[in-house]
This record gives C-alpha cells, sequence and structure tokens, in this order.
C-alpha cells in the first residue's frame, strides 16, 4: 500500500478562534472618552469683589448629610432646577449693558414673573453654592448639574425662538463648521450673553 | 483496507486558510490602537457620579487627571478622600507641584488650553475637591472638569 497523503490541517476553526479572540477585545475596549462638568475657576486677585445686592444671588448651601437649603428654604434635588429658571428668568430690573451696548436695559426676552424682590437680569443673577467640608461629592456634583440644567432649558428656550433650533443643535452647527462660521458663532455668543452661566462655588467652612 | 483508499470527486472545498490572516490582522489593529490606562491605580476605581450636561474633554494630551478615592492599599486608611497624583498617594500641597509638572510636557502656548480634570469617587467628601481647587488657584490652572459618567442624576 501506498505510504498515505498527508492530510491537510483543517484551519477552518482557527477563524472562529480568531473571531472569539477579536469580539473579546471588541468588547472589552473601552473607548473612554472622558467627560464631565466643565468648571472655571476664578483667578486670585487682590481686588475686593464687587457688592453684589442680595436679590440677586440665589443662595444654595448643602450641608453635611447632603440636604439642600435653597433661599432659606429646605429644598429637594427635583425642584431645585425650576427654583433656579424662577430666579434666573425673573428679569425684574435693569441689567449689566450687552457687549456692545452703552447702557443696560430691562431683559426683553424673560418670560419670569418680574418681581422687584428677585434678580433684575440673567446677567446678574449670580448662583451662589456653598457646601459643607463633609458634603458626599456625588451631591456636590449632582445640585451643579442641576444648576447647569436650567441655564441649558433657559438657552434652548431663547435659541429655539430667535434661531429656530435648540441651543445645542446650534453649538453642534459651530463646532461642525471647525468654529469658523461667523454668523454661527455670533448666535452662540449672543444667546452666551444673554444667559450667562454665573455660578459661584463658595469655599467651604474652614479651608486652609 | 480500501476504505481509506477512496477519495470522493467533486468540489474542491474553498480555502478558508486565509481567513485567520485576515481575522488576525483586525485582532492587532484593535490590540494595538487600543490604549489601556497609563497610570496603575492605586486607589479603588472612583464611581464616579452621573450628570447630564457634560461637556468632551478634547486635546487629551492637555488634560492631566487627579484621582480622588479610597486607596487600595489599607495603611492609607478606608475614606474616600485620597488623592493620587500620577502613580503615587499624595496631598493637596503636592497639587502645584505636579500641575508644573504637567505644564513642562506641553509646549509653552498651549499652557492656557491645560485642563485638570478630577475623577473622584461619589462618596468622597467636598472639602477635598476644595482643597485641590484652592492649589489649583494658587498655580493659575482655572480649567477644570469634574468628570462624571454620562446619565440621569436623579434616581438614587
Amino acid at each position: 500500500m501506498a505510504r498515505r497523503e498527508n492530510p491537510e490541517i483543517n484551519a477552518g476553526s482557527m477563524a472562529d478562534i480568531a473571531f472569539l479572540l477579536l469580539i473579546f477585545f471588541l468588547v472589552t475596549t473601552t473607548m473612554d472618552v472622558d467627560s464631565g462638568i466643565p468648571k472655571k475657576l476664578a483667578e486670585k486677585t487682590e481686588v475686593e469683589p464687587p457688592i453684589v445686592k442680595e436679590k440677586n444671588i440665589f443662595q444654595v448651601s448643602i450641608n453635611r448629610n447632603n440636604q439642600l437649603l435653597v433661599e432659606n428654604e429646605v429644598m429637594e434635588l427635583k425642584d431645585l432646577k425650576d427654583a433656579a429658571v424662577k430666579f434666573i428668568d425673573n428679569g425684574g430690573g435693569i441689567g449689566n449693558p450687552m457687549p456692545g451696548k452703552e447702557a443696560g436695559a430691562a431683559c426683553d426676552y424673560c418670560k419670569g414673573a418680574k418681581d422687584p424682590e428677585s434678580s433684575d437680569h440673567p446677567n446678574k443673577a449670580i448662583i451662589s453654592v456653598e457646601s459643607d467640608r463633609g458634603t458626599e461629592y456625588g451631591t456636590y456634583v449632582a445640585v451643579q448639574n442641576e444648576l447647569l440644567r436650567a441655564y441649558t432649558e433657559l438657552r434652548n428656550r431663547l435659541c429655539q425662538e430667535k434661531y429656530g433650533m435648540s441651543f445645542d443643535e446650534l453649538e453642534k452647527a459651530f463646532i461642525d463648521s471647525a468654529r469658523k462660521d461667523e454668523s454661527l458663532r455670533k448666535k452662540v455668543e449672543d444667546i452666551k450673553a444673554s444667559y450667562p452661566q454665573i455660578i459661584s462655588d463658595t469655599d467651604p467652612t474652614n479651608v486652609k | 483496507m480500501s476504505k481509506f483508499r477512496k477519495k470522493k470527486k467533486g468540489m474542491p472545498a474553498l480555502s478558508t486558510a486565509s481567513l485567520p490572516d485576515i481575522v488576525f490582522m483586525l485582532l492587532f489593529f484593535f490590540m494595538v490602537t487600543t490604549t489601556m490606562r497609563e497610570t496603575d491605580l492605586l486607589i479603588d476605581s472612583p464611581r464616579l457620579p452621573s450628570a447630564s450636561e457634560v461637556k468632551k474633554l478634547e486635546r487629551k494630551s492637555l488634560v492631566s487627571t487627579i484621582y480622588v478615592g479610597k486607596a487600595k492599599d489599607a495603611k492609607y486608611g478606608t475614606g474616600y478622600n485620597r488623592i493620587q497624583l500620577n502613580d503615587k498617594i499624595a496631598t493637596p500641597d503636592d497639587v502645584p507641584s505636579f500641575i508644573y509638572l504637567e505644564r513642562d510636557n506641553v509646549s509653552e502656548a498651549e499652557v492656557p488650553f491645560m485642563t485638570t480634570s478630577i475623577k473622584a469617587d461619589k462618596e468622597s467628601s467636598v472639602g477635598t475637591l476644595a482643597d485641590i481647587r484652592e492649589k489649583l488657584r494658587d498655580v493659575n490652572a482655572l480649567k477644570l472638569s469634574l468628570s462624571t459618567h454620562k446619565g440621569s442624576v436623579i434616581n438614587k
């Protein structure tokens, strides 16, 4: 009998093994897109901060048990956004001059109650967050997020009225144009100036 | 004996021998492009808080990361307020030198665009954050990002 031919090694299952590895790596790879809440810290200067009227400050305090005190009233986290919207959008007086304008004017796009006891103008409305050293970071971030949501809501509303699209869409269009489209840039800046995010973090008590 | 010798005639099987090569190529591509975490975490991987109003961090090379959380090593205690800079546990006082070191790695013109990303566990305390913030203000590293997962907040 003639010598048997060497049978070919079946390489068909090799593909399966490789695929298995491939899929394993595909699944376990987290393309870790780092995202977070942006914050801009204040520069350290010798200049005394200007005195701000009490009514233009929205005081949010968080105690060490993660409870909220908003304008001297206990509040749940879920109500914070609406309270902040109400405060920012009040428009009860004359605001700071808008960029390119000489004198300040009343807020003509605000839909708030125009209560003279609350904030004058969105660009004067300051949100002050005070937290205890023992406050949980998670709660702190949640509060910051709720406040930012208030601004987002207002900006979206104004942008929808003025330009017929939400602020997110507008910003995306601007970024997609590689930040070069001048008319979009104007629109973005206009909305940002109309509702500037003024959130101040008061240092927790007894910081070194 | 003869049944071993008998060969079926018919369509020769389609050779799949090159398929593994293709797949391996894909596999290597993914293995190479996957970036692993550059620093070993000395703290338990922080359970980041969730938020919906997040912005993506662009320009990874300009981001310096500060981790806050519970140290893996028991000798640092069990609190959630240990700070990790590069690959060692540090104190807030070490933050300025960490920032200076990070600044050396980028060109002068890009320093104002550098962002500090804080990855803190949700159970860590705001006091730690405030300490870091003070130190960052001291060295004029004013762009800060509080790292979060994207998601809804109110579902505790």
